[in-house]
């Protein structure tokens, strides 16, 4: 595949990758037509961008899954509106894997560009579905060959010769359909699911995939070995992306003023906010509950999230890498003035504009400590899209809990691809919205200063403006001040206040989501993942123990501060890796920070950049690497 | 204590009840004679005047001299001093959250002209339901005298430094953005001031007010565009202006045929007596020609430029309910379980 040297390229010295383990060389020296593989392989759909592959893809995986089978797409695209090579993975597992796979077992070419790699990339014994005038046979003599006239299919199924480059990529589905054996009352269902409210649409995309299905029925005498057989595993699950779920969960814990500026990838995370709300937050009378404001840049994006929580608002932003660069100065404000914001973040490579479409796990260190000066913020880190929704109301309540912004940590990977999930929850906990005086309750109290810490925890109690009573206003700002909000030089009250938002900081410990540890107390080795690494890790974890007979415990970190469980992983286990996805292990210079001296030696690092998933393999061989197996 | 027989005249008290005493603020830390001080003065007489009850005003501000000065009037009100040219956002976020709060903006001239210019163009441009004063001086004053981007061409500096590059006019700006009511003053004329700004509590939209307020540290000596003597020597008038709030009865004060009568949104009246040949603060393009004509001959003209009454605000544009955002009880905000059930329904 065409994308694959740039991932093995970026590994560095790790070497991972290149190793192929027994099971992969007996299937490589096979020869064609031989024993079936019943749903466990991966499917590539080569593509133009902007050729309106997307319904295709989601129709194919969405067959797939309504057969029960546990699946994963991933969308591999440039940055870029139209005529750059794009890909799409999905990985049929009926284990449940649901990692990126390096391995492609079949692969569907329509890009005239990428045709040669793509076919070149193909495991030996695979399935090669291809436009007829590529004439790709000639590179391999070991794979199956599926040529289809497209065009010709097309054209006769769609006499509008304009709509046919939007039907063209359901032919491969029909293709697709037939060679692997699928249930076609399924594909048709998950179709007009799909176009649920355009009937034609429907019937033209129909018609496109049972030309395709006919034609590879009439036309091709030779069995594919992959096939799609039925199974139960997908019963009562779901299929979101982690960014509607991010706003799914934003709209459930009453987000009410949203500011952002489009960036990839976090842009789906408003649309999708905007999505919800305006299903379900318009009241009778057509007046909203929400403001959504598409802002002049992230500065002002999170400048609003600021001035709305400060005015009592539930506010929120969705921004990536560069957005976070441009609101470190806001970010500290809201640090020290002590403003209740929910900041999403789904990372993509950096440095600068970086990779803008490939994924990574690199704003940890500027995210942890975004602004000048003794900054530090709470971050949530969800692993999956269920915990994009959970921990999207769960961010909602720290903020105005510890009034102070919250950062969500997702990433492209996460946001932007789909995945299948257990059904959410419906949140059972009323909405919290922290230490708010009444007019009725500073009239028992007397008098209020907004940063005396009243009950010890290091957050204080705060009014909002309009509160009624002469004595609830208060001077916000980012200079120094004392317990009365009073402007300040004084070195005691800034360092009276500086402890005490430390204390707070501590006060957070407790609140944030525990991190997931499977341990079993015999492994003397650890493994500590957080995000997307976690779907590589849990495969990983079954091929060391498989193919290695390494036993391993994993500890999924789930947010920053740390809690009390993460140092005592690292002290139980001899050896403890820390896999991330960026070049300068972020994550584990953050653990060093509160892991004990003596015991920082244990901590070891795999790492992946390239911009791609992080897949099982890299984990599995670099782990073999350090230990010397 | 001792009895007394004469009872003490009972303080005055303004149509909500409240001395102008419950309007000020703290001790103002800006140098004597600025004319920020005078500024906060008709703040504190314009809303006293206006019966604005102090708690429903938030104060807004950036960074520098004059956003300091929130602390020194309305002490009753919260107030929020943000970051350098960044006012406009946080007000934005903080009027969607509550739509029944009096905004009141204080910014200067290198806070919006210069570092803030991106966000007070938008904010000007969604003609956010705000008063958003900018005190003028041309000059840095915190950083101890730096030319600004208001400071005219030919403007020197007390050391000698010449500017050379054209003046940005805030007020062209803002109507060209479309703000709703826009109008430039002077800090020592307290009538025209005081008019201005209770004609502008009055209005819906965003108010912009450039009110030239002369730095008596870094700014206002011979030389300096931004001088009490300058404005003294070169301020002209285009209207006069008279205002009645809504809860007083209406005097015609001027006569027919040189006066403009407009009716803001809560009903009061303010009357433009014609000065300015060119003047019509109906008329968008004659306002900007106005201002680009004066810029070419020198003046600084002051007066309201542009009113518009029937543009809608931001807060209209988004159709958001009548209460405050930031209060809805849970039932409001967070959908049932129905509508959460139907979602998942779709996504399986």
């Amino acid at each position: 595949m065409a994308t694959e040297p740039v991932a093995l390229g970026s590994k560095g010295s790790n070497g991972a990758g290149a190793a192929k383990t027994p099971a992969e060389s007996s299937a490589a020296n096979s020869s064609p037509a031989q024993k079936r593989v019943v749903n466990d392989f991966s499917i590539q759909v080569a593509t133009v961008n902007g050729s309106g592959s997307q319904s295709a893809n989601s129709v194919l995986l969405k067959s797939v899954f309504a057969m029960g089978i546990p699946v994963s797409g991933k969308n591999l695209f440039p940055s870029n509106i139209a005529g750059l090579p794009t890909w799409y993975t999905i990985r049929v597992s009926k284990h449940g894997y649901v990692a990126r796979k390096k391995e492609i077992e079949v692969v569907v070419a329509l890009n005239p560009e990428t045709a040669k790699d793509d076919i070149l990339s193909l495991q030996p014994n695979g399935v090669a579905v291809y436009e007829e005038s590529f004439n790709l046979k000639q590179y391999r003599d070991d794979v199956h060959c599926y040529p289809v006239p497209f065009d010709k299919l097309t054209a006769a199924v769609c006499p509008e010769a304009k709509l046919r480059k939007l039907v063209r990529n359901m032919v491969f589905v029909g293709v697709l359909a037939q060679l692997l054996e699928m249930d076609l009352a399924v594909v048709e269902a998950s179709l007009r699911k799909q176009f649920s409210k355009k009937v034609k649409a429907a019937d033209l995309n129909w018609a496109a995939v049972q030309a395709g299905y006919e034609y590879a029925k009439e036309t091709f005498t030779e069995r594919s070995p992959y096939v799609v057989e039925r199974m139960n595993l997908t019963e009562g699950k779901i299929i979101i992306d982690g960014n509607a779920a991010a706003g799914m969960g934003a709209v459930f814990a009453g987000v009410t003023v949203v500011m952002w500026y489009p960036i990839t990838p976090s842009t789906s995370v408003v649309e999708s906010t905007i999505d919800y709300l305006k299903h379900t937050r318009i009241e009778a009378d057509g007046k909203a509950t929400f403001a959504v404001v598409q802002a002049e840049d992230e500065l002002a994006a999170i400048g609003g999230v600021l001035g709305a929580g400060w005015a009592g608002a539930r506010s929120m932003t969705a921004t990536s890498g560069p957005g976070i660069s441009l609101m470190a100065e806001f970010a500290g404000l809201g640090y020290y003035a002590e403003l209740p914001g929910v900041i999403f973040d789904v990372q993509r490579s950096g440095p600068s504009t970086g990779l803008p479409t490939r994924t990574q796990q690199c704003d940890i260190h500027s995210v942890a400590f975004l602004s000048h000066g003794d900054t530090k913020h709470p971050i949530l880190i969800p692993g999956s899209v269920k915990e994009c929704f959970d921990f999207a109301i769960a961010a909602f309540d720290l903020a105005e809990q510890a009034q102070t912004p919250v950062f969500v940590l997702s990433d492209l990977d996460l946001g932007m691809n789909n995945w299948m999930s257990e059904k959410f929850e419906y949140p059972t906990k009323p909405i919290n919205r922290g230490k708010v005086l009444t007019a009725e309750e500073l009239a028992k109290l007397g008098e209020f200063g907004r940063y005396r810490d009243v009950d010890g925890d290091g957050i204080g109690y705060r009014t909002l403006p309009g509160t009624d009573h002469p004595k609830a206003a208060y001077f916000t700002r980012g200079t120094g001040h004392n317990e009365k909000a009073q402007y300040s030089e004084r070195p005691d009250d800034y360092i009276h206040n500086m402890e005490r938002l430390d204390k707070k900081f501590e006060t957070i410990r407790g609140m944030v989501p525990r991190p997931v540890v499977v341990q079993d107390g015999k492994s003397k080795i650890g493994i500590i993942a957080f995000g997307t690494s976690d779907f590589a890790v849990s495969e990983s974890r079954d091929q060391l123990k498989k193919e290695f007979g390494v036993e391993t415990d994993y500890l999924r970190l789930r947010a920053w501060p740390f809690t009390r469980e993460v140092l005592d992983f690292v002290a139980s286990h001899e050896r403890v890796y820390v896999v991330e996805q960026n070049r300068d292990a972020q994550m584990l210079s953050l653990l060093k920070l509160d892991v004990p001296a003596a015991e920082v030696v244990k901590l070891r690092s795999i790492r992946y950049y390239g911009g791609l998933p992080l897949e099982a393999r890299t984990v599995t061989d670099e782990l073999v690497t350090q230990e010397g197996i | 204590m001792a009895t007394a027989t004469a009872t003490p005249p009972a303080p005055k008290t303004n149509r909500i009840g409240l001395q102008v005493l419950d309007y000020r603020g703290g001790k103002t830390t800006l140098c004597a004679g600025c004319g920020h001080n005078a500024i906060s003065e008709r703040i504190i007489d314009a809303l006293y005047e206006m019966g604005v009850q102090p708690e429903r005003v938030m104060k807004l501000s950036g960074i520098g001299c004059s956003s300091k000065s929130p602390a020194y009037f309305l002490s009753r009100a919260h107030s929020f001093n943000s970051v350098h040219g960044r006012m406009p956002s946080v007000a934005t976020g903080a009027v969607l959250a509550n739509r029944t709060m009096q905004a009141l903006g204080v910014s200067g001239d290198g806070d919006s002209a210069s570092i803030g210019m991106g966000q007070f163009v938008h904010l000007m441009r969604r003609n956010l339901p705000m008063i958003y004063i900018v005190e003028n001086n041309g000059v840095y004053g915190l950083t101890k005298g730096q030319f600004s981007a208001t400071a005219d061409l030919g403007s020197k500096l007390k050391t000698g430094v010449i500017n050379d590059l054209p003046p940005i006019d805030l007020c062209q700006m803002a109507i060209d953005l479309g703000a709703t009511f826009v109008g430039r003053s002077f800090s020592g004329d307290k009538k025209q001031l005081l008019t201005m700004l209770k004609a502008a509590i009055a209005h819906k939209g965003t108010v912009l007010l450039d009110v030239i307020s002369p730095c008596v540290t870094f700014n206002d000596h011979e030389g300096s565009t931004k001088s009490y003597k300058y404005m003294q020597e070169h301020d002209e008038l285009v209207s006069e202006a008279g205002f009645v709030p809504s809860f007083e009865d209406i005097n015609v004060e001027y006569e027919e045929g040189s006066t403009y009568n407009v009716t803001m949104h809560d009903g009061s009246h303010l009357s433009l007596r014609k000065l300015h040949e060119e003047y019509n603060p109906m008329d968008r393009e004659k306002a900007l020609n106005m201002l680009i004509e004066a810029t070419g001959k020198n003046e600084v003209l002051t007066g309201v430029f542009y009113i518009n009454t029937e543009k809608p605000t931001f807060v209209e544009l988004l159709n958001l309910v009548d209460e405050p955002l930031a209060t809805l009880p849970e039932s409001r905000v967070r959908p049932s379980k129905a509508a959460f059930d139907d979602i998942m329904t779709r996504l399986q």
